[in-house]
C-alpha cells in the first residue's frame, strides 16, 4: 500500500528542503470556499492539514478560533469535512490530507465510524489535539490498521524519557510544538533553541519524520529550515480573516502566502 | 461499576484518571501533560504530609473561619410543615462562599511549587474573588478569566477581585460565560505553564483538578458530620442533603463524608439549573440526560449538539451556568448514589423570597435552586426527616439581578 505521507517526505528530502504543511479550517469561510482554498494552496503545499472545528478549543489561539467559529456558524458538520476531503482527492489524490481537531467530535461520530469515513474519503493522517499519549494508544492502533498515520505530538515540556516512549509508539510523522503557546502566537523562543530540542528528538530515532509547528510565519520560516517539515496555520487563517474584511479574494491571497512560504524554504 | 466504601470518591479512578472507566481522565494537549504530572506528584505528597495538613487546617480555622454554622430554620420548618429544615451556612466562610477552600489549597500548592503567578476561571465571580483573596494572602500575582456576560451580571464580585489586586481578563468568545472563561484560562496555562499555576474553579477539568477541588471542599462535610452527630447524637435515620450542582464543587464537598452511607439513610439530592421556564436552554446535563462527551479535559455528561459542539446554556445563576458537570457527579448518577433534578430560574427566585421572608439567611441564586427543591419536597416528609440545605453562597453578589427581578425592596421582603 502506498504511503503518501512518506512519499511527500522523500520528495522534499530529495529536493533538500523542508516539507511544507499548511493548516486551514474545513468550512472556513464556507464549505465551497475552503475546498477552493485547499485546491489552490496544494499547488505549493506538500501536505495539507484540514481542521475540523470545535467550539471549545483548549489549545488554539485567536486566529484559528476565529476561523473555527466562522466555519461552525456556516454550519460545518463532521460529515461535510469528509465530503471536502473526497472532493479534493478527486483530482489531487497524491497530496496527503491530515485531519486535525479535538477528540469530542471523533467520539460523537464514533471512533470506528470516523476512521472508516477517513479511509473512504482518502484521509492520510490524523492529529487529535487533546488525546495525548498513552491515552491515544488504542486509537492510534486503529489508525494504523487502516493505514492512516496517527501523528503524535511532542512539546517543550515533554521529558526525554516520555519523548522516547512517544516516538517508539509513533507512526511516520511526529509533530514538535516549537514553544509553550497556543497556536498563532509570536515565536518566543530562538530558532537555535528549537533546533537544539529538535535534534534531541531526531537523534532518538532519525528514521522518523519530524515537523515543527506553532509560531511559524513568512518572517520566521527560513530560520527553521533544518526541520523535516514546517507547519503554517494561523498565518493562513489570519489572511482569510483579512481578505473577508476587505472583501478581497481569499483564495488568491492565501495562495500567494503559501507560494511565498514555499519559495522561502526552497 | 461499584462504589468503594472505604476509599474517598476522588481516589476511586483508574490509572487513566477515569471514574467508573467512563468519566474524567486527562484529555489535554501534550504541553499540559508535564505540569499536570508535576501537580499530581506534589499533591499526592502533600496531602499526606502532616505539616502541610496542619497549615491547611490553620488557614481554614483562623482565616476562612471553620467551622461554618449548622442551623435549624425553625420558621421555615413551621411554615412548610413537613420535615425539619436545617442549613449548613457555608456562606459564613471568609469571602462569602465555599470557593475559598479550593482557592486556598491551590495557592498553598503553588507556593510549595515555587510558582509566583496563579490564574483561575470564574462564573459567578466567587471562585475569582476567593482566588484573588488567597493569592493576596499568600503573595502570588493573580489573573482571573471571566466571561464578559458574567462581568456585567456579577459586578460586586468583579469589584472585589480588582480590590484584591488581581487582574480581570474579560472573555468575549462563545457565550461569554463560565465555559468560555475556563477554555481561555486553560489556553493561557498552555502558554504559561512554566511559570504559572492554574486553579480550576470547580470539580471539573483534568483529573487532578477534580481531585484537588473535591479534597478541598470536603472540609464542608467533615465539619457537618461532626455537627450532625453533635446535634442528634448519631446520623439520623432519615437524612436528606440538598445542594445545587453547577460544576459540582460545593455538592461534592457537602456530601463527601456521607457517600459511604446507605442511600435509604442519607439521600443526596443535587439540584441543577433548569434555566428560564420559557427557554429550552438549561444547565442541567444530569437531569436532562445529556450525552457523554469531552469538555475541558474530562469525559462527562455535557450539553452538546449531535456532532459534539458544546451547547450554550442559560441560567439566572452564573455559578451554575455551565454545560458540563463534574465527573464525580456523573459517576454518582450512574451508581444511583445521588439523585439529580433541576429548578428553574423562577423557582429559584421564589425560594429566595421564601427563605429571606422567614429566616435571617440570604442564599445566593445558586443555593436558592437547592432550596427550591428542598422546600418543595420537605412538605410531604415526616417530622423526623432531617433536610439539610447547603447555603453555599451569599446573595450580595446577586443584588443587581434580584433588584431587577424582584423590585427595589427585594431584600426588605421580610
Amino acid at each position: 500500500m502506498i504511503n503518501y505521507i512518506n512519499l511527500a517526505f522523500k520528495k522534499s528530502k530529495k529536493e533538500k528542503r523542508p516539507l511544507l504543511l499548511t493548516y486551514t479550517v474545513a468550512g472556513d469561510s464556507t464549505k465551497q470556499k475552503s475546498l477552493e482554498i485547499l485546491r489552490s494552496i496544494s499547488k505549493y503545499a506538500d501536505i495539507c492539514e484540514l481542521g475540523f472545528p470545535h467550539n471549545t478549543p483548549i489549545a488554539d489561539g485567536g486566529q484559528i478560533q476565529t476561523s473555527a467559529y466562522r466555519a461552525i456558524k456556516n454550519g460545518i458538520k463532521t460529515s461535510d469535512v469528509f465530503k471536502i476531503v473526497k472532493d479534493f482527492k478527486k483530482d489531487k489524490f497524491s497530496t496527503p490530507i491530515i485531519l486535525m481537531g479535538y477528540y469530542n467530535l471523533i467520539y460523537q461520530f464514533g471512533e470506528n465510524n470516523f476512521l472508516n469515513e477517513c479511509k473512504k474519503s482518502g484521509v492520510n493522517g490524523i492529529i487529535v489535539v487533546d488525546l495525548p499519549w498513552p491515552e491515544n494508544k488504542k486509537f492510534a492502533l486503529k489508525c494504523k490498521r487502516r493505514n492512516i498515520c496517527f501523528v503524535q505530538l511532542i512539546s517543550p515540556t515533554t521529558s526525554y524519557d516520555r519523548a522516547k516512549k512517544i516516538i517508539k509508539d509513533s507512526h511516520d510523522m511526529i509533530y514538535y510544538i516549537s514553544m509553550l503557546s497556543t497556536t498563532g502566537a509570536k515565536l518566543k523562543v530562538s530558532p537555535s533553541e528549537i533546533y537544539k530540542n529538535y535534534s534531541k528528538l531526531k537523534n532518538i530515532n532519525p528514521k522518523k519524520n519530524y515537523v515543527v509547528g506553532f509560531g511559524i510565519t513568512e518572517k520566521s520560516i527560513k530560520k527553521l529550515n533544518f526541520a523535516d517539515g514546517l507547519v503554517v496555520g494561523s498565518a493562513i487563517c489570519k489572511e482569510i480573516t483579512k481578505s473577508l474584511k476587505y472583501r478581497q479574494n481569499a483564495v488568491t491571497n492565501v495562495s500567494r502566502i503559501v507560494m511565498n512560504l514555499k519559495k522561502l524554504i526552497s | 461499576m461499584k462504589l468503594k466504601k472505604r476509599k474517598l470518591l476522588i481516589d476511586q479512578h483508574d490509572k487513566y484518571g477515569m471514574w467508573g472507566g467512563k468519566f474524567g481522565g486527562n484529555f489535554v494537549p501534550e504541553t499540559l501533560k508535564k505540569p499536570i504530572y508535576d501537580l499530581e506528584i506534589l499533591f499526592s505528597k502533600l496531602r499526606n504530609n502532616q505539616k502541610f495538613l496542619a497549615e491547611r487546617d490553620k488557614y481554614f480555622k483562623d482565616w476562612v473561619g471553620a467551622p461554618t454554622r449548622f442551623i435549624k430554620l425553625n420558621n421555615l420548618s413551621n411554615h412548610i410543615g413537613g420535615a425539619q429544615i436545617w442549613s449548613k451556612v457555608v456562606s459564613d466562610a471568609n469571602g462569602g462562599a465555599h470557593k475559598i477552600y479550593n482557592a486556598s489549597v491551590h495557592c498553598l500548592l503553588a507556593k510549595e511549587a515555587g510558582k509566583k503567578f496563579i490564574v483561575g476561571d470564574t462564573g459567578a465571580g466567587y471562585a475569582g474573588k476567593m482566588l484573588s483573596m488567597a493569592a493576596k494572602k499568600f503573595g502570588l500575582k493573580c489573573k482571573i478569566f471571566m466571561g464578559a456576560k458574567d462581568i456585567k451580571r456579577q459586578r460586586p464580585n468583579v469589584v472585589a477581585i480588582k480590590k484584591n489586586g488581581a487582574e480581570v481578563i474579560p472573555v468575549y468568545t462563545g457565550s461569554q460565560t463560565l465555559v468560555d472563561a475556563v477554555s481561555e484560562c486553560m489556553r493561557y496555562w498552555v502558554a504559561n505553564c512554566d511559570t504559572t499555576a492554574m486553579c480550576v474553579g470547580s470539580t471539573v477539568g483534568p483529573n487532578i483538578f477534580v481531585k484537588i477541588c473535591g479534597w478541598s471542599t470536603s472540609q464542608i462535610s467533615r465539619e457537618l458530620i461532626v455537627q450532625i452527630k453533635d446535634k442528634f447524637g448519631s446520623i439520623p435515620k432519615r437524612l436528606k442533603l440538598y445542594n445545587c450542582v453547577g460544576g459540582g464543587s460545593s455538592s461534592y464537598g457537602f456530601w463527601s463524608e456521607f457517600i459511604r452511607y446507605d442511600k435509604r439513610q442519607v439521600e443526596l439530592i443535587g439540584v441543577e439549573a433548569g434555566g428560564p421556564i420559557k427557554s429550552k436552554k438549561h444547565a442541567a446535563p444530569l437531569t436532562y440526560d445529556s450525552k457523554i462527551g469531552v469538555l475541558h479535559g474530562a469525559m462527562q455528561y455535557v450539553n452538546q449538539d449531535k456532532i459534539g459542539q458544546i451547547d450554550e446554556t442559560e441560567s439566572i445563576s452564573a455559578g451554575l451556568d455551565y454545560p458540563g458537570v463534574s465527573p464525580l457527579h456523573c459517576f454518582l448518577k450512574d451508581l444511583k448514589r445521588a439523585r439529580y433534578t433541576a429548578a428553574s430560574d423562577e423557582q429559584a427566585l421564589n425560594a429566595y423570597k421564601l427563605v429571606t421572608k422567614f429566616e435571617n439567611l440570604r442564599p445566593s441564586l445558586e443555593p436558592s435552586h437547592a432550596f427550591a427543591v428542598a422546600l418543595n419536597e420537605a412538605k410531604g416528609l415526616s417530622k423526623n426527616t432531617i433536610v439539610v440545605v447547603n447555603s453555599c453562597g451569599d446573595a450580595i453578589k446577586d443584588k443587581n439581578i434580584l433588584k431587577a427581578r424582584l423590585g427595589k425592596n427585594y431584600d426588605k421582603l421580610y
